[in-house]
């Protein structure tokens, strides 16, 4: 440490340093009381991501570019079997495209007899996870598309296979996905086979999610498939949400003990979808 | 005479690169060790450059650790001013401390650190639960002495350079 002035070591701020410490600490569980308390704090929040956003794209610059080479490098033959794979794929879910359109012509019609409002099919968006490690005491994921693309604080994230999570915190270019299995997350749902309604919380593990508002004597079955019942707004209903994979049913407890496993693919998608309901909008 | 915070690129670089470190992602077998780079960085800056680094540096780098991570606002923004705190009361006397009592204390500071973190996930109603959350204190304990050095070696570089 040569050249150091005296004032450097002593830097002479003894009592400024308790009242700056004062200050900062009243600052900070101002800030924290306020962001507990939901959309209080939007406005700083989606203005701290812009300042952020570098990092996290500085981040996953080196995974994007790694795909962007594994792409562009891939050999013919595996493109080939890919692209027939896919083409297989595709003649699949045109036929079964072809029976929904009979079906939700059908659909249609009942809910015009019965006088109900007309199933709206929703508009989605893709959305690429950003490799980025969060918050590891809780389930979250960045994605790369933020209030840019017209996505808005609670809108529902699915993959191929069911409801993966809401957006939890929203940046201009990207935003925070709350994912289903975290402790903090509970979904509606409903079973699809009889209607029975009730709410999946997360339990912190991707594999498990916790029906704890079950009666013991409650119509649930092994295999029994949830899905979202659009209760609490947030989720459009009829996504596939998890499938009952564990009841334990003790009398002496009043609540039978049901466990499910998701059905999106928790820790393992790197695209997912943005979902508007009703078709709202997209751009 | 108040100190003047000046800016100071070595030092923003480092905090940068520390951020950088805290959110890129690991295997999830050594993700629980991951160190708690920032905690290591300011308690690094606010005993050798205590002149150029302080508080409000400290809580700055807390909110941008809160948003990159998504936490509470405010939580990583006091845990780290609360150790500046400590350490800028104590730099004069750990400065001067043999490398293993250093490294002593710096452990005691930065399990301060990951208590206050625990505390506000406790008060905030998080799940609280499971011995990995202080897994860091270890490693980055482990990782004071050649951090240090390292950073010692690059600024010398830096200087004449």
């Amino acid at each position: 440490m040569a050249g150091l002035k005296p004032t450097d070591v002593l830097p002479g701020r003894g009592p400024a340093l308790g009242t700056r410490l004062f200050l900062l600490l009243a600052c900070s569980i101002l800030l924290m009381v306020l962001d507990s308390r939901e959309d209080y704090l939007q406005y700083i929040h989606s203005k701290l991501n812009i300042v952020v956003y570098p990092i996290q794209a500085a981040v996953d610059l080196p995974f994007s570019i790694a795909d962007w080479i594994s792409t562009s490098l891939a050999s013919r033959r595996r493109l080939l079997a890919e692209n027939q794979d896919l083409r297989r794929r595709q003649l699949r879910s045109d036929a079964s495209v072809q029976k929904m359109i009979a079906i939700e012509a059908e659909n249609a019609r009942l809910r015009a007899l019965m006088d109900t409002a007309a199933l709206m099919t929703d508009r989605t968006m893709v959305t690429e996870i950003m490799a980025i490690d969060l918050n590891p005491y809780r389930r979250l994921l960045t994605i790369n598309k933020g209030s840019s693309a017209g996505a808005y604080r609670g809108q529902a994230v699915v993959d191929a296979f069911g409801i993966v999570g809401q957006i939890s915190a929203l940046g201009p270019l990207s935003s925070q996905v709350l994912l289903i299995s975290d402790p903090e997350h509970a979904v509606p749902v409903e079973v699809n086979r009889n209607g029975l309604r009730t709410i999946a919380v997360g339990t912190g593990d991707a594999q498990t999610l916790n029906l704890p508002f079950l009666p013991n004597n409650a119509d649930i079955r092994l295999g029994d498939l949830l899905v979202t019942s659009g209760l609490g707004g947030v989720f459009p209903a009829g996504y596939p949400v998890a499938e009952v994979n564990n009841i334990e049913i003790d009398p002496s407890r009043p609540f039978a003990h049901v466990e499910a496993t998701p059905a999106a693919e928790l820790d393992k998608v790197r695209e997912l979808l943005l979902i508007w309901p009703g078709g709202v909008q997209e751009q | 005479m108040r100190a003047v915070y000046r800016f100071d690129g070595f030092i923003f670089a480092s905090l940068i690169g520390g951020l950088i470190l805290t959110i890129v992602p690991l295997p999830d077998a050594i993700n629980a060790w991951r160190p708690a780079w920032l905690a290591i960085l300011v308690l690094y800056w606010t005993l050798h450059r205590p002149e150029r680094f302080g508080l409000l540096g400290a809580w700055l780098v807390g909110i941008a650790m809160d948003t990159l991570t998504g936490t509470l606002l405010g939580q990583h923004a006091l845990a780290l001013m609360f150790i500046a705190f400590i350490n800028l009361k104590l730099h004069l006397r750990i400065r001067v401390f043999p490398k293993g009592q250093q490294a002593l204390a710096i452990l005691m500071l930065i399990l301060v650190y990951e208590f206050l973190l625990f505390w506000v996930d406790g008060v905030a109603g998080f799940s609280t639960r499971g011995m990995a959350r202080w897994l860091p204190v270890l490693s980055s304990t482990a990782l004071w002495l050649p951090l240090a050095a390292l950073l010692k070696w690059a600024m010398v570089l830096a200087r004449r350079a």
